[in-house]
C-alpha cells in the first residue's frame, strides 16, 4: 500500500452553511496530497444535485449571526428562509468565500471520491438523474472499505 | 526575494481558494521553479506555512506589504 494520507467524510446535512465543511476539508486535504472519500447520506445527499437549492434557516439556530435580532416567530414567516439564505450568499460573495458550486467542482477536479448511500436514494425517492455525473453509489460496508484504512475520518 | 516563474493574485479570495489555486498553478511549474501568491486573507500566513510543510514544496518567504501577504513558494524537485 501506499503511504498516501487518507481522509474519509460523511456528509449527513443538507443547508447551504453545512455543505462547506465536507467540501472545503475535501478540496483542500486533496490539494495537500490527501486521498479522499465523501459519503453522501440523508439530507446531504442535497449536495450532489446538479442544480443546487440549498438553504439556510435562522430557525432553532440561535447560533447564527443577525444583523439584528429577529424573535423566532418572526424567523417562521412565510419567505424568511429565502430573504436568510439571499442574505448569506451575498456576505459570502462580498468577503470572497467560495460558492459551494465551486468548492464541489474543485473537488471532482481533484478526484475526490464522491459516494452516494443508495439506501437513503432509495428512501427519498431521489431521481439519480439530478445528480452530477462522476459519483459512485453504495452502502456502509462501501464506506468502510475505505473509511477502515483512513487517517482522519469526520462525520460532518 | 524577486526571483520568480509564475504570479499567482488571489487578493480577495478567502480560505480555501487561495490554497487550491496555489497548488493548482505549483502543478503546471518545473521542479525547482518559484510561484509568488499574493493573498489577502490573513489565515493564508498560517495556511501556506501549513501547506509548505505538508506538501514539500519549500515556503522560500513570507511577508507583508501593506495589507497583502506575499509568499514564494518553491516547487519540490
Amino acid at each position: 500500500m501506499s503511504d498516501t494520507k487518507k481522509l474519509a467524510i460523511i456528509a449527513t446535512k443538507g443547508t447551504l452553511d453545512w455543505a462547506y465543511p465536507p467540501f472545503i476539508l475535501g478540496s483542500t486535504a486533496a490539494a495537500l496530497g490527501y486521498d479522499v472519500q465523501i459519503f453522501f447520506t440523508f439530507y446531504g445527499l442535497q449536495l450532489l444535485r446538479k442544480k443546487l437549492k440549498l438553504q439556510v434557516s435562522p430557525l432553532g439556530n440561535p447560533g447564527m449571526p443577525m444583523p439584528m435580532p429577529v424573535p423566532v416567530l418572526i424567523q417562521a414567516l412565510p419567505g424568511m428562509q429565502s430573504i436568510m439564505t439571499s442574505m448569506m450568499k451575498s456576505k459570502m460573495k462580498s468577503k470572497g468565500v467560495a460558492s459551494v458550486e465551486e468548492l464541489r467542482g474543485l473537488c471532482l477536479e481533484a478526484d475526490v471520491k464522491m459516494i452516494a448511500c443508495q439506501m437513503t436514494v432509495d428512501l427519498f425517492e431521489f431521481n439519480t438523474k439530478e445528480f452530477i455525473d462522476g459519483i459512485e453509489y453504495g452502502g456502509a460496508a462501501t464506506f468502510f472499505e475505505f473509511a477502515g484504512e483512513s487517517d482522519i475520518c469526520l462525520y460532518i | 526575494m524577486s526571483e520568480f516563474h509564475q504570479e499567482l493574485d488571489a487578493s480577495g479570495l478567502n480560505c480555501p481558494l487561495p490554497i487550491l489555486r496555489a497548488k493548482k498553478a505549483i502543478g503546471t511549474l518545473e521542479a525547482g521553479q518559484v510561484l509568488k501568491i499574493i493573498a489577502t486573507d490573513p489565515g493564508s500566513v498560517k495556511d501556506f506555512d501549513a501547506f509548505a510543510k505538508q506538501t514539500g514544496n519549500e515556503l522560500l518567504s513570507s511577508t507583508e506589504e501593506g495589507g497583502k501577504y506575499i509568499f514564494f513558494i518553491k516547487k519540490k524537485s
